[in-house]
This record gives structure tokens, C-alpha cells and sequence, in this order.
């Protein structure tokens, strides 16, 4: 079977390619410039601005983002081949009105200062503990190894991820009883 | 913001479609796996591909056959993939190479593909146009000059690739697809020695998979250097890949990565037939070291990365022999941190 | 000043409590919004044409066909912004778009703006610009040999920016009697602070474009202040037209507090077309933004008797300066002015010099010129220790300056922490007992080994003095109390993710008894809020939260007569405290927060006060004088553990313990998180980064470009780089800060790079007398004893400069006075406002040649 994409997408700026993917859980159409990334598309035609970059080459991480649940680069990945995805921002990770616990962790223990690393490292944490809920803290530092972060020293981010882990097994037992 | 030019985009479904349109536009298509290598260096105009011909949907490309004495792997499948795989395993030294590429989450999107063909590196190339217009660009790309080696006919950009010497210390095939031909080749013959022209794939080739042998008896490592444990590309790496029968070793393979255009294999027959002792394990380091020639176009000093050289392929050996990682120096720990990581 | 310093910890309400601060909550959800993510209707974009030699005349530059581009609304060059600007009144020497020539490679010389990013950067290659080149002047050591062709043409001397000499007593004359001499020649190498965020900058006008309209310019920056002098300067506009908003800042760390050629670019953009523009850098444009660390070369001299007291001390300093001013006159200064503030030095002599080159500028990073002089200093007293074998620790702790004195060159000090944070480092590490002895590996021993250093430090709470002479307040605050109870702090100080925004919330809340989620922060907006001089020397949470605790008592002091009034009780008998103020006597009597809100409105009207902060008045009345002093010192001490690979030379650092005199903690958790931030950022530079530089070779080519302007090849830690830190904080509160708390954000990263440096000695036995210290330099090192050459790496010889006289300034135990026995006197050489500054450079506005 041929696709539709298959028949060849003229990237220029001018023309416009449409998309239908998942967006923080909402089904969501958008119209793009074909030669545009996921970071260009979530920023400058979704308005999710959450979502930071620092390079656009794949150097520092910022710009990380949950796709089909894995942590990925959005400033590497080609909106195209986004087609049918689910992709989570950090706008889609708050729990309704409360905080999830990795971000209330951050909040509480001085794990963002500036800010700007922190949606990509609650992301990329957040799929470390949905993947593996007691990870230690060799395999914490090792999962956010993509992510760079100059204020912090990363330590108090190791500790708000374990502190969320904490939460969120005990939030597992209760849920269990 | 650094963005991509444009390009006209074909995500097809099959081996046979995808071959076709490479058939059809020749040199101007560019392969699109992960996408990790292309799209940032398209970002900054090192390749300006007409069309983008995406693998992402062609099924068989993303599927792993293997039982304990083969394995096919498609090359669409993500290094993270690799580095996570329980019966991969066997092939201790791709496992290893695999879950020491880059960052987390560039595994997650790089294929193994993408990998074996990752542009050749170096200091005056990997940089935007403007920047390489400041220097009146380079031989590899819109100029006329070898700056590593001014005098130089040829470019000596580095091979970079951490799967491919692994792949040839495990004496691995890809099997090379195009319009209908399809051709199995020894990883090692997909290289040139040559900065520009560095691989022997042509322009309508498809890698479709990786075949590795049987690896019973075998035991294979993977060493890298790079100065950060994430993002980092190799400045030099040793794959090595042992035979043994009793203590005797009946075959090997070392095999150096980023210290030339392309893997360079280095001759251990020394080895064969004697024990994996400390004084052979010495000289086959000395010697293979100094085929590992660095130039200055890439982190660290060339003199230095010359000295982790042969201390790397004695720690390889050593490790392979059976020693524990821990008593083989600080350089054996950061490859330890690999079990962290897989 | 502060309220009460002395009070205990649990007799605050919300000092020294750890809390979230008040911006995390925007942070974690991504609501926080930065400069890129500002987005308004039919905003343009910009990007800049930049040079792509390091030293030439600007012959011309064709726009025509760029004009002429798909999407393309303007163009802008040199002649469109003729008037020159800079961070220092004495070294306006910076044009938005360069005029008549280019001094680096990444000086912009043109403007695009267009309707999309992607077309403005197309359009960049249609611009034509003819270059004639000049020589190249590629560091400060060329810079000294090479007069001509000047970079600027103003400066001491050919391609000398700067030169300063300094005697505080007889220095050779300590020297002669100094039992042993001790020198050293040290180099640092340059680095940069890598902010995640790329620097980005919105500017819009409102009402209708042209002269009418008022301009806002919303900006990664971290003196929001000093951006509304420059822009008004520079576009000649009514600096009461100009509002500059500092935005959430996606981190400083120094590289945000010049005034930036792309803010006003875009800025006379939206004035001419009427439209907000925006441009967002990208990574490689921030390299050339730099204003990093400067390159310096040191040579050090210490005279000291045989148990290790210091006798006298003389420093020699060359700083690369890169192409332009920027705050380089300061930097200079600092390499020399914190030399006295930790150890008693009783004369001391320093001269400086600063060197124009074609790269981009150096200037404030993290430590402010301290951190290489520091390096020097404390490499050198690890040596003196060994060579006179003495314990490290104790030749420090023995001769630590006295509180509230004065050192040799007049810097003031208060409070001083630095033998506790000494004591706590050392007992924490087991330093005295597990130290290797600085012996060098045996040939063929692969194991590594292990080894310990100690440095410490100290930084300022604040420059003592603003950037241009004036007698204003350097931080206020304005405080509005609404009937609801809700208290509006208004303040110029900049949020950069050190959290000073909840250091305004703490001190405003802790005097007023009420709740952080009471008071609401309106920062850094120059429309909105008083000035505060900005986020740079680690002076806002002493500024700002003296400011707010004299507007807070103020405000308290309204409330409380009114409340007093009714209650019929007297003032000092009311309690501010948990919403409620309370009658202490009869605790029965309360009322609450908002009602006595309400009740101060009735009596009083509408509720507003204010408070404002300037430092005490300097000791040192030199010339020169004013670059060191602050409020008060805070200190720090570190012990750093490595384990190094004798064969490869290669080190992993395993633990760093580290004290630090913070005076008082405001909020734990965010105080820890500064002090670990600077140890990373120290590591960071001890162990990879580094600004280097390639010049092709000469006959080939005159290019000298920046060798690696990406994240990638800028070696920065990540998380696999980071180690345990244990920290320590000696809270000794200072009566000069507020609630007695000093700096945190810049004194820890000090003492890192030396104490690496130390701890590879104690290791191998090698000295690394150059930062960063790579494994590489170990090798060589290491190899170096192998051959019987001394076990060490690092420059030997400091260049010939022709130092200016010094001036001759007699230490205070010998009778001086803060004054130099040959200054010229203050009057002739202080730039008043209106004067024409020394450095700036001409206006240009020739005929218009497009
Ligand atoms: C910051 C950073 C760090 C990195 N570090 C490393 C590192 O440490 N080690 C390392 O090896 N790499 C590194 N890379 C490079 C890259 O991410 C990996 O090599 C990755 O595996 C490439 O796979 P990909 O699928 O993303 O390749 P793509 O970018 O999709 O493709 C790369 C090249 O391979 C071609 N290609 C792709 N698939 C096929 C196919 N099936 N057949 C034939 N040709 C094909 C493409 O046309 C292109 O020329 C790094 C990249 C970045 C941005
Ligand atoms: S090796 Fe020479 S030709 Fe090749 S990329 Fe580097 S400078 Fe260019
Ligand atoms: S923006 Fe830096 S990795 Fe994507
Ligand atoms: S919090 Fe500023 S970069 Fe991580």
C-alpha cells in the first residue's frame, strides 16, 4: 500500500503540510512548513512554548519532549515524521490543577533555578520513573545525561527525582489497597 | 533558531518503494533514519539534500531476528533498542557501542542504519555556513583546502561512528539493497579511507539490515574515549573481539575507531595460539597503537589520544581475558558505567 | 540596617526556613514565559550579518539585493545607529552595527528584518560587503609586540586597553626581607558561561510608530537598568519614552549584563517600522556575545617567613580582553583588588594590563576577574606549604585577616568565616589524615591514586560602587498595600534563577508578620519599578533586601500607629506575626493582618512606602579605589578529592566537600542550590571548558575564528561529570546584610579550580599551573619528571610591559589615610554625567552610502 506521504512532500517554506497527532492527550490538526522540526511546530504553530531549546543541533537537551512516551529531541525530529504520534509537552504534565510529584519535587527542593533545562528533565524523569518506578540514583543521573543544565549542579534535581519516586510508589500502595 | 532548508519528503512503506525513488533521484536523496546526524547538519547547510527519503515506515526495517548462533537486525531499529536488548547481549562489543552513542535520548531516535553512516567528523567542518565562510570553507565542503592538512589532496575527517568498529571486531555484514540487486558485504568494505567519499555505498543503496555470526566461544568489548559520558562522539575507540579455546586464543579481532576517515583494523595475529598473559597482551598493544594515527581535528590532543591508544587496547584485552574492570584503572571505570546504562 | 541579624533562626517567621520559591511554580509548568516565547501580532524578525574577518575596514556594504528578497522590510547598517555605547562610561566603544570597521569574527555589520526568521537569514547572503583587511591580533601577548594597526584608538596605549600599577607600602622591601621568595607565572585560560537560554530580545512601540510612539524592549537581561541608559543613549531617544521589562532569564551568570548590540538593533527596528521585532540568537551568536572570563596571565610573587606568614606580595596581570571595553576596566582592577581580603598581606603590590585582540569581548563571568588571580594565589600557598612543610590548613588558618579591619589596600571587612568553613572542609574530608603526599607514581604503576586539595576564597556582596558615578540609591523598593492584605513589592532587580524574587517576597513577608503567598513581586520593569542596579556582583540579595525590609518597616510602622490608635496600646508593644498583629502583653488582643490593613488605609489613605540601599561609604579613596569594595565579604573553603590515572593522566573528581560564610540562610534549599551551582560551574572550568581559538596558518589565510562555538565542542559537564558536594554553611550573620545574610551565588565557584589543581598535586606529585587542568596536561607533566624536568605545566615567562607609575598608597598600619601620596586630586578625574567619557568613540554619520 502507498501512503499519501509517500507520494513526496514538497518542503518549502511557503507551502504548508497538514498533520494530525496527539498532543498532551488532545487530538490536534496543525498546518506547517514542511521543513520544520517538532520543536518549530510545537513553539511557533501550537503555542507551546514550554518546550525551550538552547541549540537546535542536538547538543543540550532542552528541547526534549515525550514521544509515544520516550524522551526524544525535538529540535532533531522532522514534523513530518510526527504523523499519528503522541506527543507530550511539558504543558500536558501537570495533573489537572495539582502538580504532578516530579514537578512539585522540583518545585520544593531547588531543582529549577532559572528554569530553563526544566521541562526537559521533568519530561525525560518523568518517562525514566513511568518506565522504571525505583530507579536509583546511578540510573537517574544517567537517564538526564542528555539534558544539560548550567545553574543547578544537577544534585538537587537527582534528589527531587527520588523524592518523586518516593511519592509516587507510596501514591502506588495506596492505590493497591 | 537554526533550521533545516528545504527538501521534498517521501515517507514510503516498503523496501521496494523507498529503493525505487533512490533509483529514481540519484545523489540528491538523502536516507532519513533518526534523522540525529542528517538534521542537525543540514541545519548547518554540511548537506543540503534535495529529498528526504524517510525509513520510519517501512516495517521490516524496524524488526530483530536472532536466535543464539545468528542475528538480523533492521537498520531502522534505535540504538536504544540495542543497548536495551537482553539477547543481543552475546555481542557484548554492539551492545556496548550502541548504549555509549551520544545521549539517552538521541538513542532513542538514531538508528542503527543512521549509525554505520554518520558523516566523518572534524573541527573546521562541523560548523555553521557562515562559520566555514570565515575560514573560505573546507575541501569536503565548498572549498578547496584541507586545513588539518593543507598540502593534503584529501580530506581526513574522522570516522565517528561507534557501531561500525564493533560491528567488524564481531566481523559482521550489512546487506545493501538497491533497485533490484541486493548485495551482503563485510562491514569493514563499507568504508573508504577517505574524508568525503567515506563510504562505499552508492547513492541507490538501502542498508536493510545488519547479519552477525555465530558468537559462541567469543567474547567481544567496546572501549570509547570522549571527555563527557553523554553527548560526546568517540576521539578514539578499541573494539576487540576474542576466540578462545581453553586459554588459548584462536581468534582476534582489534579494531580502532575515530582515528581515521575510516575503522581501522589492526593485525593481532600475535595473539593467536598463545595465552591472553600480560607481556602478549603488551606487545600486540604496542604494535596495533601505532596504527592509530589521530590528527588535529577533533577533542584532546593527538600526542594524548595516541597514549590512550595502547592503554585501551591493553585494558580491552585484559577485560576480555577476565578481568574485573575495576582493577584495570580509571579509563576501564567509565566503561563500567555501562551497566548503568544498559 | 537589618533588622535584628542576631536573632536565632526560630524567632523568625519565615527566615532561614525552606520553602518552594515564589517563581517555581511558572518554572515546572512551563508557564514561565522567556524572551523567545514572547510573541506578539505582526511581529518581524531579525537576524544580524556578522563578520567573518577578525580586523578590517568596512569599505562598503550593498544591501540592494537583500532589500529586494522575498519577505524582507528593512535593512539596517552602521550608518542607521551611529551612536556609540558600552557598559562603562569610559569605554563607549561599541557600535550597534559596526561603522567604519569590523574587529571580530561574528561583529555584526547588518540588520535583516523580515516576516519570517527563515527569510531574514536568506536574506543575509545577498548583502554585499567589500572588507579590507588589517593584521590580526590574535591574544594579549601579540597585542603588547603589536602597536599598529590599533583595534581602538583610544586606550593607554597601541593595543593596550588598559594599564594599572599599584604600591601599598614597600613592597620590594618586604621582599628582601621575606625569609623565602616565592614565584609563580600562572595562566587561565578563557571561558564562557554557556546559559541554556540563547539570548533573545522582543521590541514593540505602543500608540502609533514614530517619534510619538513609546518603546518596550522585553530582553534576556540582567541589568534591565543599565539596557534603558544604553538604548536611550544610543538611539537618542527620552529615556522617559524607554521601558525595558526583564524577562524570565534562562540564566546569566554574567553573560547578560552588558547592554547587547542586537537589543538596540531591534529596538531602532520597531521605532522605524512601526512593528515589534524580535530576534532570538542562536547558539553560535551567543559565543560571540561572550563577555566570558578573560584569559589572564599571572605572575605571582609572595614573600613569606619560614612558618608561612605572608610578608609581602606582588601580582602582574595580563588580561586578553577580546575586541571591545565592555566592563574590562573593572576586570582589570579585580585581578588584583580580593588578593588581601582572606590572608593578611601587609604591602602589596599589582599592575594589570589589558590587551585589545580580535576575538570576541571578555568581561564578566562568575567571580568577575577573581577567580584567576585567586587561582594563582592559592596554587602558590599549597607550594609554600610543601616546600616549607607545613600543613596546608594551618598556614591559612594562621593568618586569616581580622574581622571588621581593613587590608593592605583599603577593602573593608566585616564579618569573616573563612576559619569555620576552613575547619568544617577539613574535618568533614578527613583532609589532614587522608592526604597522599604529592609523590610521584613509580614508572609501570597502573593503580590510580588518590588525592586531596584545599583553596578558599572570597567574593564581594555587591560592588561598593554603581557602573556610572552617581549618588542615587542602588536598589529600591516600592510597597503598595492593598485592603485585602495584599502586599505588592515593586523592584528593578532582575530575576536570573538565583531567586531573588523570593528574597524580595522573604524580606517583605518576615517584617510585615504575613504569609509568602500575601505578597506579590513585580521585577526588574523599568516602567514599573525602582531602580535597582541588577543581577551582577552578587549584589541584590543585600541591596534589594535591605531596600525591602526599610520599605517593609516603613509599611509596618503605618500599620501599626493605626493600629495602635484604636487598640489604644503603644507601638513597641505589637507583634507582627502570622497575619495577626497582637497586643504582647495581652495576646487576646489581635487583630487581623487585612483588618489592619484596612484600618491604616482609613487613617492614613491609600497605603504605599518605599526603601532604598547604598553602601557605606569606601575606605579606599585611591584612584582605582573603587573596584573591590563592597558592603561585606562572604567566604568560602573547599576540599576537592581526585582519583588520577597515572599512566593517562586522567582524573575523576570523587567528592567535594565545601564550606561556605553565607552570613545567614535565607532559604536553605535555593542557598544550598547556589552554592552547588558555582561548584559545578567551577568544575566545570577547572576541568574542561575553555574559549579557545584558531588562527589558520597566516600565509594561507587571516582568519582567527572561535574554534568551537557549539555545545558540543564547548565542553560543559553533564550529569555523568557532576560528583557528591557536601555542603557547609557557616552562618555568622553580618549586621550589614539583611536578617545577616551575605552572597552566595559567586564565591563558592572559587576555590575549585585551585583546590583540583592541589589535590592532582597531592595525587602525582605534578603541578598544573594553568586552568582547565586536563588530563592531557597531567601526561605531559608527568613525562616531563620521567625525563628529570620539573613536574609541571604552565607558562614560565610574563611578557615586558611599561607599567605606569604606581601609585603610592601607605598600607593603614602604616599610617595611611585610603589616599595615594601621588593622585591626582578626585575632582579632575571623576567623569561627571554630561562630560564626554574617555573611551567614546566617534559618532559617525556620513553620508548615507547603501
Ligand atoms: C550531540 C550529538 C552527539 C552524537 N554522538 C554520537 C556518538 O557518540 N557516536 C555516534 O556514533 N554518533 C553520534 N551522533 C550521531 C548520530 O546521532 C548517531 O550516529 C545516530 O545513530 C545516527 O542515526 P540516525 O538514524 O539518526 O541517522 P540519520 O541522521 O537519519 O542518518 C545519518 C546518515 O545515514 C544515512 N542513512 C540513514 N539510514 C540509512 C540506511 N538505512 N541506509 C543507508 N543510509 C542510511 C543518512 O542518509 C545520513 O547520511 C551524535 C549526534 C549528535 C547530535
Ligand atoms: S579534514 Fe580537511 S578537508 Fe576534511 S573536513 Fe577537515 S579541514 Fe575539511
Ligand atoms: S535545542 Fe539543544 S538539543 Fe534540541
Ligand atoms: S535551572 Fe537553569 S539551566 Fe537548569
Amino acid at each position: 500500500m502507498t501512503s499519501a506521504l509517500a507520494e513526496g512532500y514538497t518542503a518549502t517554506m511557503n507551502r504548508h503540510a497538514t498533520l494530525s497527532l496527539k498532543v498532551n492527550g488532545d487530538e490536534r490538526e496543525v498546518a506547517f512548513a514542511p521543513h520544520k522540526t517538532l520543536l518549530e511546530v510545537l513553539r511557533e504553530d501550537l503555542a507551546l512554548t514550554g518546550t525551550k531549546h538552547g541549540c537546535e543541533l542536538g547538543e543540550c537537551g532542552a528541547c526534549a519532549v515525550l514521544v509515544d512516551g520516550r524522551p526524544v529531541l525535538s529540535c532533531l525530529m522532522l514534523a513530518l515524521e510526527c504523523e499519528g504520534a503522541d506527543v507530550r509537552t511539558i504543558e500536558g504534565m501537570q495533573e489537572g490543577a495539582q502538580l504532578h510529584p516530579l514537578q512539585a519535587a522540583f518545585a520544593d527542593l531547588g531543582a529549577a533555578q532559572c528554569g530553563y533545562c526544566t521541562p526537559a528533565m521533568l519530561l525525560t524523569a518523568k518517562a525514566l520513573l513511568d518506565d522504571k518506578p525505583s530507579a536509583t540514583r546511578d540510573e537517574i543521573r544517567a537517564s538526564l545525561s542528555g539534558v544539560l543544565c548550567r545553574c543547578t549542579g544537577y544534585l538537587q534535581i537527582f534528589d527531587a527525582v527520588e523524592r518523586a519516586a518516593r511519592i509516587l510508589a507510596a501514591r502506588d500502595r495506596e492505590d493497591h489497597v | 533558531m537554526m533550521r533545516c532548508p528545504e527538501f521534498r519528503y517521501f515517507a514510503p512503506d516498503t523496501v521496494e518503494e523507498v529503493v525505487k525513488i533512490l533509483a529514481e533521484e540519484g545523489p540528491r536523496a538523502s536516507l532519513l533514519g533518526g534523522g540525529t546526524d542528517l538534521v542537525p547538519n543540514m541545519k548547518r547547510r554540511q548537506q543540503t539534500p534535495a529529498v528526504l527519503v524517510a525509513t520510519r515506515r517501512v516495517k521490516e526495517l524496524h524488526n530483530v531476528e536472532n536466535d543464539a548462533t545468528s542475528a538480523r537486525l533492521g537498520s531502522g531499529i534505535t540504538l536504544a533498542r540495542i543497548a536495551a536488548s537482553p539477547t543481543l547481549r552475546p555481542w557484548s562489543a554492539l551492545v556496548r557501542a550502541a548504549a555509549q552513542v551520544a545521549t539517552p535520548h538521541i538513542r532513542n531516535t538514531g538508528t542503527l542504519g543512521g549509525n554505520l553512516c554518520v558523516d566523518t567528523r572534524c573541527n573546521y567542518y562541523d560548523q555553521s555556513y557562515e562559520w566555514r565562510k570565515a575560514i573560505d570553507f573546507c575541501m569536503k565542503k565548498d572549498g578547496g583546502v584541507c586545513w588539518v592538512a593543507p598540502g593534503s589532496p584529501r580530506c581526513w575527517a574522522v570516522s565517528s561512528t561507534d557501531c561500525a568498529p564493533a560491528l567488524i571486531a564481531l566481523d559482521a555484514q550489512v546487506e545493501l539493497v538497491s533497485k533490484g540487486q541486493t548485495r551482503i558485504v563485510p562491514v569493514a568494505q563499507l568504508y573508504n579511507d577517505d574524508g568525503i567519499e567515506y563510504l562505499a555505498r552508492r547513492p541507490d543503496e538501502l542498508i536493510a539490515s545488519v547479519r552477525l555470526g555465530d558468537p559462541t566461544g567469543w567474547r567481544s568489548t567496546y572501549w570509547k574515549l570522549r571527555r563527557r559520558e553523554a553527548f560526546d562522539f568517540p576521539v578514539l575507540s578499541v573494539a576487540a573481539a576474542v576466540k578462545l579455546e581453553g586459554d588459548r586464543v584462536v581468534e582476534a579481532r582489534v579494531v580502532f575507531g575515530a582515528v581515521a576517515s575510516r575503522p581501522v583494523v589492526a593485525d593481532v595475529s600475535a595473539l593467536i595460539g598463545n595465552r591472553l598473559d600480560d607481556a602478549s597482551i603488551e606487545r600486540v598493544a604496542d604494535s596495533a597503537s601505532k596504527l592509530a594515527k589521530p590528527l588535529d581535528n577533533t577533542d584532546f590532543t593527538l600526542g594524548w589520544r595516541k597514549r590512550v591508544a595502547k592503554a585501551y587496547v591493553s585494558g580491552a584485552l585484559k577485560e576480555l581475558r577476565g578481568d574485573d574492570l575495576e582493577t584495570l584503572g580509571l579509563l576501564a571505570r567509565r566503561q563500567s558505567m555501562l551497566r548503568v546504562l544498559s | 540596617m537589618s533588622d535584628n541579624p542576631d536573632k536565632k533562626v526560630d524567632e523568625f517567621n519565615l527566615v532561614g526556613k525552606a520553602r518552594r520559591r515564589v517563581d517555581a511554580r511558572a518554572k515546572v509548568t512551563g508557564q514561565a514565559r522567556f524572551a523567545d516565547d514572547l510573541v506578539l501580532p505582526r511581529m518581524l524578525h531579525c537576524k544580524l550579518l556578522r563578520s567573518r574577518l577578525p580586523h578590517a575596514k568596512i569599505k562598503s556594504v550593498t544591501t540592494d539585493k537583500a532589500r529586494a528578497a522575498a519577505g524582507v522590510r528593512l535593512i539596517l547598517t552602521g550608518y542607521d545607529t551611529p551612536v556609540p555605547y558600552g557598559i562603562l562610561p569610559v569605554s563607549h566603544d561599541e557600535h550597534p552595527l559596526c561603522t567604519d570597521k569590523v574587529r571580530f569574527v561574528g561583529d555584526p555589520i547588518a540588520a535583516v528584518i523580515a516576516d519570517s526568521e527563515e527569510e531574514a537569514t536568506a536574506a543575509l547572503d545577498l548583502i554585499h560587503v567589500d572588507l579590507e583587511p588589517l593584521t590580526t591580533i590574535s591574544d594579549a601577548e601579540e597585542a603588547l609586540r603589536i602597536p599598529e594597526p590599533r583595534i581602538h584608538d583610544y586606550g593607554d596605549e597601541g593595543n593596550l586597553h588598559k594599564k594599572v600599577a599599584f604600591d601599598f607600602g614597600d613592597v620590594d622591601e618586604a621582599l628582601r626581607n621575606s625569609e623565602r621568595v616565592f614565584e609563580d607565572v600562572f595562566f587561565y585560560e578563557g571561558n564562557t558561561h554557556l546559559a541554556i537560554e540563547q539570548h533573545a530580545t522582543l521590541a514593540a512601540i505602543d500608540d502609533a510608530a514614530g517619534p510619538d510612539g513609546r518603546l518596550t524592549v522585553w530582553s534576556s537581561t540582567q541589568t534591565p537598568h543599565y539596557l534603558h541608559r544604553a538604548l536611550a543613549k544610543a538611539l537618542e531617544l527620552d529615556p522617559a519614552r524607554v521601558r525595558v521589562v526583564a524577562i524570565a532569564n534562562g540564566g546569566g551568570f554574567g553573560g547578560k549584563s552588558d547592554p547587547f548590540n542586537h537589543e538596540i538593533v531591534v529596538a531602532k527596528a520597531a521605532l522605524m517600522l512601526g512593528r515589534p521585532v524580535k530576534i532570538c540568537l542562536t547558539r553560535e551568536e551567543v559565543f560571540y556575545c561572550h563577555r566570558g572570563r578573560h584569559p589572564v596571565l599571572m605572575k605571582l610573587r609572595t614573600g613569606v617567613s619560614l612558618d608561612g606568614k605572608i610578608k609581602g606580595m606582588e601580582l602582574q596581570t595580563l588580561l586578553d580582553g577580546g575586541a571591545y571595553g565592555s566592563y574590562g576596566v573593572a576586570s582589570t582592577f579585580y585581578t588584583g583588588a580580593l588578593q588581601t581580603v582572606t590572608y593578611k598581606v601587609p604591602r602589596y603590590r599589582f599592575q594589570g594590563c589589558r590587551a585589545f585582540t580580535n576575538k570576541p569581548p571578555c568581561g564578566p563571568k562568575r567571580g568577575h576577574g577573581t577567580p584567576q588571580p585567586r587561582f594563582g594565589l592559592e596554587v602558590q600557598l599549597d607550594k609554600i606549604a610543601t616546600a616549607l612543610k607545613l600543613d596546608p590548613a594551618d598556614l591559612r588558618l594562621q593568618q586569616l585577616v581580622e574581622p571588621r579591619s581593613l587590608t593592605a589596600n583599603y577593602m573593608s571587612v566585616e564579618t569573616i568565616g573563612l576559619g569555620e568553613c576552613i575547619r568544617r572542609v577539613v574535618d568533614g574530608s578527613g583532609f589532614r589524615a587522608r592526604r597522599s603526599g604529592g609523590k610521584l607514581p613509580t614508572p609501570g604503576d597502573i593503580a590510580p591514586v588518590r588525592g586531596l586539595g584545599l583553596a578558599c576564597s572570597s567574593y564581594l556582596s555587591g560592588a561598593g560602587l554603581p557602573i556610572y558615578w552617581n549618588d542615587l540609591p542602588q536598589s529600591g523598593v516600592q510597597l503598595q498595600l492593598d485592603r485585602s492584605g495584599r502586599v505588592t513589592a515593586f523592584c528593578g532587580a532582575t530575576e536570573i534563577g538565583q531567586g531573588s524574587d523570593d528574597v524580595l517576597a522573604l524580606c517583605v513577608a518576615e517584617i510585615l508578620g504575613i504569609e509568602i503567598a500575601d505578597i506579590k513581586v513585580l521585577t526588574g520593569d523599568t516602567d514599573l519599578t525602582p531602580v535597582d542596579l541588577g543581577s551582577y556582583s552578587s549584589r541584590v540579595t543585600l541591596m534589594m533586601g535591605n531596600a525591602a525590609i526599610e520599605a517593609a518597616t516603613r509599611a509596618r510602622d503605618l500599620v501599626a500607629k493605626a493600629v495602635s490608635d484604636k487598640m489604644g496600646v503603644p507601638v513597641e508593644k505589637l507583634r507582627f506575626a502570622e497575619r495577626r498583629v497582637t497586643f504582647i502583653d495581652d495576646p487576646a488582643r489581635v487583630m487581623s493582618w487585612q483588618d489592619a490593613v484596612i484600618l491604616a488605609e482609613a487613617k492614613h489613605g491609600t497605603l504605599g512606602t518605599t526603601g532604598s540601599y547604598k553602601p557605606p561609604r569606601s575606605a579606599a579613596k585611591y584612584k582605582g579605589g573603587g573596584v573591590g569594595p563592597t558592603p561585606t565579604y562572604s567566604y568560602s573553603a573547599a576540599v576537592v578529592e581526585v582519583e588520577v590515572d597515572p599512566v593517562t593522566g586522567w582524573y575523576d573528581v570523587i567528592k567535594v566537600w565545601i564550606g561556605h560564610d553565607i552570613g545567614r540562610a535565607l532559604n536553605p534549599p535555593l542557598t544550598e542550590g547556589q552554592v552547588i551551582g558555582s561548584v559545578y560551574m567551577g568544575l566545570g572550568e577547572a576541568l574542561m571548558e575553555e574559549s579557545t581559538f584558531r588562527r589558520l596558518p597566516p600565509k594561507l589565510s587571516g582568519a582567527l575564528v572561535h574554534k568551537f562555538p557549539s555545545m558540543l565542542e564547548y565542553k560543559s559537564p553533564s550529569t555523568m561529570e557532576m560528583p557528591p558536594v557536601e555542603v557547609f554553611l557557616v552562618e555568622d550573620p553580618d549586621s550589614r546584610g539583611p536578617f545577616g545574610a551575605k552572597e552566595v551565588g559567586q564565591g563558592p565557584l572559587l576555590p575549585m579550580m585551585p583546590a583540583i589543581a592541589n589535590a592532582i598535586f597531592d595525587a602525582v606529585g605534578v603541578r598544573v599551573d594553568e586552568v582547565p587542568i586536563t588530563a592531557e596536561k597531567i601526561a605531559r607533566a608527568l613525562d616531563a619528571a620521567t625525563k628529570g624536568r620539573p613536574a609541571r605545566v604552565g607558562p614560565t615567562k610574563f611578557p615586558a610591559v611599561a607599567w605606569p607609575e604606581a601609585l603610592k598608597i601607605a598600607p593603614p598600619w602604616e599610617g595611611g589615610d585610603g589616599t595615594a601620596s601621588n593622585d591626582r586630586p578626585k575632582k579632575e578625574r571623576m567623569a561627571r554625567p554630561g562630560e564626554v567619557p574617555i573611551g567614546d568613540a566617534p559618532i559617525i554619520r556620513p553620508e548615507v552610502r547603501r
